[in-house]
């Protein structure tokens, strides 16, 4: 296993050297020069003329490229990842607790949609064909041609506005409820498919026969012998889901003003602060190699077909 | 009725038992009216060709028909105990104490994610009520019992690690885990290498032996049903059409599928790869009715004998001595006269 995880770990790093490198050019491609935008309307042109050439000097723009990439890589390492030029703060102060919060969301999210999902899908396979199978369907078809930003304005208009059950604008860990549901939810609709079709394809095969040809009770098939089978399917797709709570965090964030990097990424574009937008994604592609790492693992840990050494 | 031989203990009496696949218009009746006895302690051999029913006559017996099939007649009492009137919570006490069953493919019957030291323990830590470490002793125990080699290693090994003969191997271990009262083989070597074949057969036999288990041992290979069967029943369109003693079966069987079908006496002797022959036709449909012989459309002796009979009504069983019987209209009855349409209709 220990194999197994070192030889993921080095496959990854050609894949991070390549997002350093992406982030890195992003510089080039951005059509508003950094400089500019720090002072726009603030500066005389003389003024502006010494400031660029100062930052020039600071951001080493006059090195070659390759040089300035492993500055850039350098500073990483020790944890700068520049300053905020709206912020006036460095990135890394700005950034850490609003991972935090993202990170909370998400997980948060996650175990919504896991409980909803599962339990949902391993019932609708237990009673294929009865109504609640039908209506578990019908309702996980409305989630998952629901984009999570319209579930979200529903569940504002619901909870906040029509019942008043919770603040428009709450505070606290109370603020976290709401845009954690809206992700939740939706993302337990095609959790709860998976589930029960992988279930109910695991519940037809030759060893559920035997097991229960040996006196298993029908919860024993369902919970020790189907669902570890069908479990192996449904992580891979918990695995790309998660890039999708990631990316539905981004805009439920924003609607819900919920701190998170989501937030801050909408600002920092709108923003044109360079700095931010490129640590957020920079973050943003690690969280996704650690998530799809970790679902790799559990994986080979819970398929033991899976050859772990090659 | 079939005059099965009435062993001192009847452990499992099946009247008239009958099984359906779907319920529209023409539904297939893969069983249709079957009466069998097995006793204790005995080893009964099922043959027939292909789509018989053999494997439907199996999983009726542990009511383990799935949707769209069901099992619309008849009666299963095993031990005197009315199996169709089980509920869900007496059957899987009844399963794997009293009865067990394996199959054709032992890889697809093993659980891909769980250690096999852990599938021969279920059954001892959850009807026996066994702890984790003792259901496992006693797993590894039964592993060495059925002949695989380093069982405490293999104990820890997943199915796939295996290989055909030892993954049977090792179903017949959890099968037998319980040590229950009949066992059910529905061709437990056919997917096997021809080499290993016997030697599960071997092990079947005196595992069943050893716990005084009788055994059903549905088969295409008439050297393992002269080698292990006490009897053999032989099994047409979901009906049987002969029953008897293996000697008598097997050398002067007297239906003419039964005959068609076992009349290899001189090929006897060897223990595995003798297949049962192959008679010209196929199996009729089962989804559409059939008043008479099933065996009728392919039946030579009818075509010689021209009986109509045959096609009309359903002959039934005639015993041919003491524990055989045949359901064919061209036997000779006891009084000795046939009775074919041309005598029945002058018989008194
Ligand atoms: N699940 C099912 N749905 C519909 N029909 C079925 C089903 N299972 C069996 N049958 C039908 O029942 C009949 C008997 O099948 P069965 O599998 O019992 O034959 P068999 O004697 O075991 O043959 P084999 O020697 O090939 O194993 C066949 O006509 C088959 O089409
Ligand atoms: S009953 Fe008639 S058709 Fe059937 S086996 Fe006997 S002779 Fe042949
Ligand atoms: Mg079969």
């Amino acid at each position: 296993m220990a194999q197994y995880v070192v030889r993921r770990l080095l496959l990854l790093v050609p894949v991070v050297i390549g997002i350093l490198l992406i982030t890195f050019l992003m510089k080039a491609l951005i059509p508003t020069d950094a400089v500019t935008a720090m002072y726009q309307g603030q500066l005389s042109e003389k003024e502006a003329a010494q400031a660029i050439a100062t930052l020039r000097a600071k951001y080493h723009l006059d090195l070659p490229w390759y040089q300035q990439f492993f500055i850039y890589v350098g500073d990483l390492m020790q944890g700068d990842f520049g300053e905020s030029i709206r912020l006036r703060k460095p990135v890394i102060d700005e950034i850490g607790y609003r991972y935090v919060n993202t990170i909370l969301l998400t997980a948060l999210s996650l175990v919504i949609a896991l409980v909803l999902g599962l339990t949902t899908g391993i019932l609708a396979a237990a009673r294929r064909n009865t109504w609640l199978d039908v209506t578990a369907t019908t309702v996980g078809l409305f989630g998952i041609s629901m984009p999570a930003f319209f579930f979200g304005l529903l569940l504002i208009l619901v909870f906040s506005v029509w019942l008043r059950i919770l603040p428009v604008v709450p505070h606290g860990w109370m603020a976290i409820i709401l845009p954690a549901f809206a992700l939740g939810i939706i993302e337990a609709a095609p959790l709860s498919q998976v589930a029960r079709s992988n279930m109910i394809d695991v519940m037809r095969r030759d060893y559920i026969l035997a097991a229960r040809a040996r006196g298993q009770s029908e919860m024993a098939l369902i919970f020790r012998h189907a669902l570890p089978n069908a479990l192996i399917v449904v992580l891979t797709v918990v695995g790309l889901q998660i890039g999708n709570l990631l990316g539905g965090a981004f805009i439920v964030e924003t609607i819900f003003s919920w701190h998170g990097i989501g937030e801050l990424a909408v600002n920092a574009i709108q923003w044109r602060d360079f700095a931010l937008t490129q640590a957020i994604i920079l973050i943003s592609a690690a969280t996704y190699l650690i998530i799809n790492l970790v679902a790799d693992i559990m994986y080979a840990w819970l398929d033991p077909r899976v050859e772990l050494v090659s | 009725m079939a005059a099965g031989i009435r062993s001192p203990h009847t452990l499992l009496d099946i009247k008239g038992l009958r099984t359906q696949f779907g319920s529209g218009r023409n539904p297939v009746n893969a069983v249709q009216g079957i009466d069998l006895q097995i006793g204790a302690g005995e080893i009964l051999g099922l043959v027939g060709e292909s789509g018989s029913g053999k494997s439907v006559l199996a999983l009726s017996i542990l009511r383990l028909i799935q949707s769209p099939g069901r099992i619309i007649g008849g009666s299963i009492l095993f031990d005197g105990k009315d199996v169709l009137a089980m509920s869900n919570r007496e059957l899987s006490g009844w399963r794997g104490r009293d009865i067990g069953i394996i199959f054709q493919q032992p890889q697809s019957c093993l659980n891909p994610v769980r250690r096999i030291g852990w599938q021969v323990a279920e059954p001892l830590r959850q009807q026996e009520k066994l702890s984790r470490k003792a259901a496992w002793d006693k797993a590894v125990t039964l592993l060495r019992s059925v002949g695989i080699p380093a069982p405490e290693e293999k104990a820890l090994a997943y199915p796939h690690q295996l290989s055909g003969g030892q993954a049977q191997r090792v179903m017949i271990a959890v099968a037998l885990a319980l040590r229950p009262r009949l066992l059910i083989a529905d061709e437990p070597t056919t997917a096997l290498d021809v080499t290993i074949q016997a030697q599960i057969l071997e092990l079947l036999r005196d595992s069943c032996r050893d716990f005084g288990t009788s055994l059903m041992l549905v088969t295409h290979d008439l050297g393992v049903v002269a080698r292990l069967a006490d009897r053999v029943a032989v099994m047409y369109a979901g009906r049987i059409v002969e029953e008897g003693p293996v000697a008598p079966m097997l050398t002067a069987p007297s239906h003419p599928y039964a005959r068609g079908l076992l009349d290899a006496a001189p090929r006897l002797g060897q223990m595995g790869g003798l297949r049962l022959r192959d008679i010209p036709g196929s199996i009729p449909d089962l989804s559409q009715p059939m008043p008479g012989c099933a065996f009728a459309p392919r039946c030579e002796l009818r075509a010689n004998l021209g009986l109509s009979a045959c096609l009309g009504e359903l002959p039934p069983f005639i015993p041919i001595s003491e524990h055989h019987a045949a359901r064919c209209w061209a036997l000779p009855q006891a009084d000795g006269i046939y009775s074919t349409p041309m005598t029945m209709g002058t018989r008194a």
